[in-house]
Parts: structure tokens; C-alpha cells; sequence
């Protein structure tokens, strides 16, 4: 390390009790700008688990569809229709809706079910135990072995439970990229059962799912949806729409932005005075620095890199506290959804340098002004 | 001809503009010879502090010049007024103005740093410098763990370190008791004046004058006398 700067570590970590502080600010406000943003970002993902575990590359809805749990039911003419589309290879229709099942010991669970194409089980999940064949069997049902699976009493193959009145079969159990948001279990049936064992409005179509021939298809689809009334949206195109509605449309999104912005305030504020008192402190030794020959441009790189040492190891400290905590949550709460993304790093990477920035101009503004005169003259 | 240490011509200095004018300096000049030990006495406000600064590069006067070995400083840009102080001048202040949270050794080596010496030899540097002064026992020591004498002889060789053409002290003994301000001015009397050194010492306290070539004696911000030896010698 070069000479001066290890002065600049020396003075700043031997100064324990500030340094302290200091990390403590910026740990704290790296901690929960990253669980904030990591929780969004869980909910966000959480909130698309069915568009992700589906997969399809185009999906056909009502247009006042905004998140996919909540799908507004399509005619069957426009599966006709966008099966007519050019450019469209294949589309097949797919129920999603929320059903109460019966178990075995009398209670009641909600449940998500899916209805995957006859002909082509089109979006079928990974089925781990038993065959996705089984899924014509008669009452055949799959279950998604996530995290709400306990809530269906950890059903094995042949459990058996209740859908309005009539008989439902685990056939299978199956795994997914991603689990749901609203914590309950989810069921995959064919679609012809799904819409025959719950009860629906006179349209049943929750989404065409739309395989294009070729991704310069897609406008045409597009438009050709368009003029039939309704929406096609590629599946990151839904996602982002999802996302936008629980960003922009939801109490969520807006309280964890002030969330976060409330710990970037706390921890500039903790810094930036800690600093501050920091470099007051040791005013008068800059400024003897100065008198004995030290440059403007050294004093200033001693102050970055103190400023820039402290934030680095408080983000390290707080992206392994939260890490950790994240880890310790998942032990006792399997779906706990939240999830560090590099946007949440480097977010808050660039947040802490924001901070590190602030803090470390006004000192150097205050060192700069300092004139060696003043150490002279006591 | 070797040129003298410090030839200050004409300095003039005052703060404040109009009425709030205050002259601090008035028209002072003198020369500093090597191998010198030049007092500056006067009462407060007399405008020793404030003459020492306009000698040592640190505060621009409005009128006159200062040549340190040849060189006019007040002709140097910022940086390199820098580099010649941290070249030619060495500093001991009044609160020696030590970091605490350095080692002694590392105190006494940061002019080294600042020359961009390596980091292990200013350090070795430092200790010889340590031990010139009676103090390498305690280079490791916070100077917080030290006497105020054992802070002032840290604070002269740190002023020393870089071997500097002149050495100023501002106050040294200020913050002394008698024995060891007379002791502390005794040592820089014998080892540290040699003949291609100049120290300039601010001062108010008569009871070391015996160590004195010469005395600048200000008053109201004039050079009313210059003395040979100690200022109490009349």
C-alpha cells in the first residue's frame, strides 16, 4: 500500500470508537437497502412464478389482465383465431384460478390450479415422482413439491382430497423454477378438468399461450391480436408488466422505495456526521501536514480512500448480514421471497458510494479550507 | 558566494480590507544565515507568528519577498511551494500537533511519506531520527503515552527528518517547565544546528535567550532591533 495511505487506513482504524460508527452507518444502511430491495425483488419474481414456470414465448389475454393471477376468462374464438394468426406455429388454451380443496382430515387449504392443454400438456412442470401420463389418468392430479407443500399434508402418490364435490388424485409430484406469492400449493390438471371440476364463467380460456414460428413473428401476432381486442405480450414483456403493477399500482412498491430511501438517509446521515467529526478532529493535523508540504491532492486522496475504505467494508459487512439473515430466514420460513439480485448490489454499491461521496466532500471541502497559517497562529 | 538561508526584503502583511484593515507585518527585512540560531521575540501581537509564516512559504505576504537559499518561494505555484517545504523547511509547532492514533515512528516518518519513501525505510529513518533524539524506546508508543518534553523532541525530529535546510520552531518551549525547555533548546543547540542548517525560533520565554546567534525583536508588527545573541544580552 502506498506510504500515505496507509497513514490514511492507520489514522482511521486506530481511531476505533469513530471508525466503529462509522461502519455501523453504513453497514446498517447497506443491510436494509439490500433486504428491502431483495424482498421486492422476491415478491416481483414470486408475483410472475406462473408466467416463468409456464414458459410460453408469447401469452394472448384481456387486455385489462395485469398481474397472471388474476386473468380475465377469453372466448374460445380467439384460440381459434390466433391459431389462424401467420406466423403462429401453435396455441393452445391454459386455465389458471384458485380453487379450495378438502383434505383427508376435513379441512379446507386453497390452492392454485393450473389447466395444461389436453393434447399437449403445453407448460407441464418436471415431474420428479410418478409420469407426466398419469395426468389423464382419471381425477389425476400433479402437485408442486415447493414450499406450500406442507399445507397440502405433504400428499404422496394416491393421496387423495376434494375439489367441489368432486374427486381429485395425486398422480404425481412435481417441481418448478419458481413458487407463488400468495403461499398456497399449487395443482396441475389437464385443462378440460380443471375448468370441469371448478366452477367458471361462461368463457374458460384463462390465456392462449402462443408458440411463434419464428421471433419476427411476434409483431405480426401482435398486431393481428390487437385487432381481435385483445393483448399478446412475450413472457418478459409480462413479467415487466406484472412487476410494473406491483411497482406502480400497489402500496408496495412505493413503500419500499421509501424504505430504502429512508436507510440510504440514515446511513449518510450516521456517516457523513461521523466523518465530519471524523476530520474535525484531526483538522488541525492536516493542517500541519499542509504546512509541512503535503499537496491539496494528497490530502484529498487520503480522505477518498478513508471515505472509500469504510464504505467498502461496510457494504461487504452489510451484503454478508443480510445474506446471512436471508440464508437464516429460508431455515425456518422456506418461502420466505426475497432475493439479492446484482440490480439490489449494485444499488446499493452505488448508493453507499453516494454516500461515501457526500461524506467525503464536505471533508475535503473543510481540509482544503483549513490554511497552515491557522496551526501557526494556535 | 554562498547565499543566505532566508533573505526577507520588504514583508508587509494585513488582514482585513478599509477600515478593518489590521497591519500584522510592517516593512520587515532581515537575512538568516546557515549554521544560525536566529531568535524571534516580541510581545503578543507584535507579528512574530505571522512573520514566521510569510518566511517559512506559508502565508503569501501583500508586499516584499522571501528567499530561502537562493530561491524566491512566493514565485512558486501552490505545488511546488509544497515541494520546497517539504524539501527545505522543517516545522516543530507550539502543540507539536502529533497524530495521536500514529505511532511515535510513524509521526517522525510522514515527512518521508509525503517524499514518497517507502514505507519500511521512512520507518527505519524515522527510528534513527528517534534515537538522535533519545527517543527510540518509544517508537511504538502513541505520543499521547509521552511527556510534553518527549512530544517536543518527536515533533523536532520529525522537523529534522528530511534533513530540511531550515528548521522553524514556533513556541518550543511553551509548553515546558524550565529544566526541560532549556534542556530541549540545549539539544537542538548541539546536535541539530550544524553549517548547512538555519533554525528560527519564535519565542517569549527570556530563560532560554543564551542559546541565540541572533535576535529579531518585533514590536507592533515592526523589526524594531536586531541583536546579537539572546534577547535578555543588552
Amino acid at each position: 500500500m502506498n506510504g500515505i495511505l496507509r497513514i490514511a487506513y492507520k489514522l482511521l482504524v486506530n481511531d476505533r470508537p469513530k471508525f466503529s460508527a462509522l461502519l455501523v452507518g453504513i453497514t446498517f444502511a447497506v443491510f436494509l437497502m439490500v433486504q428491502m430491495t431483495s424482498l421486492f425483488s422476491g415478491i416481483l419474481a414470486r408475483a410472475s412464478a406462473t408466467v416463468v414456470n409456464v414458459g410460453a414465448r408469447v401469452w394472448v389475454m384481456d387486455p385489462a389482465v395485469q398481474t397472471v393471477a388474476n386473468s380475465i376468462p377469453l372466448p374460445d374464438y380467439v384460440l381459434d383465431a390466433v391459431r389462424s394468426v401467420d406466423g403462429v406455429r401453435y396455441a393452445v388454451p391454459m386455465y389458471s384460478g384458485g380453487a379450495l380443496v378438502r383434505l383427508d382430515d376435513g379441512t379446507y387449504q386453497a390452492v392454485t390450479v393450473i389447466g395444461l392443454d389436453d393434447t399437449t400438456l403445453f407448460g407441464r412442470p418436471e415431474v420428479t415422482r410418478g409420469s407426466i401420463e398419469d395426468i389423464y389418468a382419471e381425477h389425476g392430479f400433479l402437485v408442486v413439491d415447493d414450499a406450500e407443500y406442507h399445507k397440502l399434508g405433504n400428499p404422496d402418490i394416491g393421496a387423495e382430497f376434494e375439489l367441489n364435490d368432486n374427486r381429485g388424485v395425486i398422480v404425481g409430484v412435481a417441481h418448478v423454477a419458481s413458487s407463488g406469492l400468495f403461499g398456497v400449493p399449487t395443482l396441475y390438471t389437464t385443462f378440460t378438468r380443471a375448468i370441469q371440476y371448478i366452477p367458471s364463467m361462461r368463457y374458460t380460456i384463462s390465456y392462449v399461450l402462443v408458440e411463434p414460428k419464428s421471433a419476427d413473428a411476434i409483431p405480426r401476432i401482435k398486431q393481428a391480436v390487437s385487432r381481435l381486442g385483445y393483448v399478446a405480450l412475450t413472457n418478459d414483456e409480462f413479467v415487466a408488466q406484472i412487476s410494473a403493477f406491483y411497482k406502480f399500482q400497489t402500496g408496495l412498491g412505493v413503500n419500499l422505495f421509501l424504505m430504502t430511501v429512508m436507510s440510504f438517509v440514515v446511513g449518510l446521515s450516521i456517516s457523513g456526521q461521523t466523518f465530519y467529526s471524523f476530520v474535525l478532529e484531526n483538522l488541525e493535523k492536516f493542517g500541519a501536514l499542509k504546512a509541512i508540504g503535503a499537496k491539496g491532492a494528497v490530502l484529498v486522496r487520503m480522505i477518498l480512500f478513508q471515505a472509500g475504505f469504510t464504505a467498502l467494508t461496510g457494504y461487504g459487512l452489510g451484503v454478508g448480514i443480510c445474506t446471512l439473515m436471508i440464508a437464516a430466514a429460508r431455515l425456518r420460513l422456506p418461502d420466505y421471497a426475497a432475493t439479492i439480485t446484482w440490480g439490489n448490489l449494485l444499488l446499493a454499491f452505488c448508493m453507499v458510494l453516494v454516500i461515501a461521496g457526500i461524506s467525503s466532500y464536505i471533508a475535503v471541502r473543510k481540509v482544503l479550507r483549513i490554511e497552515p497559517f491557522d496551526i501557526f497562529r494556535g | 558566494m554562498v547565499a543566505a538561508a532566508i533573505e526577507a526584503r520588504g514583508l508587509v502583511k494585513y488582514f482585513g480590507e478599509g477600515e478593518a484593515r489590521t497591519m500584522a507585518v510592517k516593512d520587515v527585512s532581515f537575512d538568516a544565515r546557515f549554521g544560525e540560531m536566529l531568535y524571534v521575540v516580541g510581545p503578543s501581537g507584535s507579528g512574530k507568528t505571522t512573520m514566521l509564516s510569510l518566511v517559512s512559504g506559508i502565508l503569501r505576504p501583500n508586499q516584499g519577498g522571501v528567499r530561502i537559499h537562493g530561491t524566491d518561494i512566493w514565485s512558486l505555484s501552490a505545488d511546488a511551494l509544497a515541494e520546497f517545504r517539504l524539501a527545505h523547511i522543517g516545522f516543530a509547532f507550539q502543540d507539536y500537533h502529533l497524530f495521536p492514533r500514529l505511532t511515535t515512528a510513524e509521526n517522525v516518518a510522514v515527512p518521508l511519506v509525503l517524499q514518497k519513501r517507502g514505507w519500511d525505510e521512512a520507518l527505519a529513518e524515522a527510528e534513527r531520527y528517534l534515537d538522535i533524539v533519545g527517543l527510540k524506546h518509544r517508537a511504538q508508543l502513541p505520543p499521547v503515552k509521552l511527556s510534553g518534553g518527549e512530544q517536543q523532541r518527536v515533533a523536532i525530529a520529525r522537523a529534522i527528518v528530511s534533513q530540511p535546510d531550515i528548521l522553524i520552531m514556533d513556541e518550543p518551549t511553551a509548553s515546558l517547565d524550565g529544566d526541560t525547555g532549556r534542556n530541549i533548546l540545549a539539544f537542538v543547540r548541539g546536535e541539530i544546528l550544524n553549517d548547512k542548517r538555519c533554525i528560527v525560533i519564535v519565542t517569549h520565554d527570556a530563560r532560554i535567550s543564551e542559546f541565540a546567534d541572533r535576535t529579531l525583536m518585533m514590536e507592533d508588527g515592526a523589526l524594531k532591533e536586531i541583536r546579537n545573541g539572546g534577547h535578555r544580552q543588552d
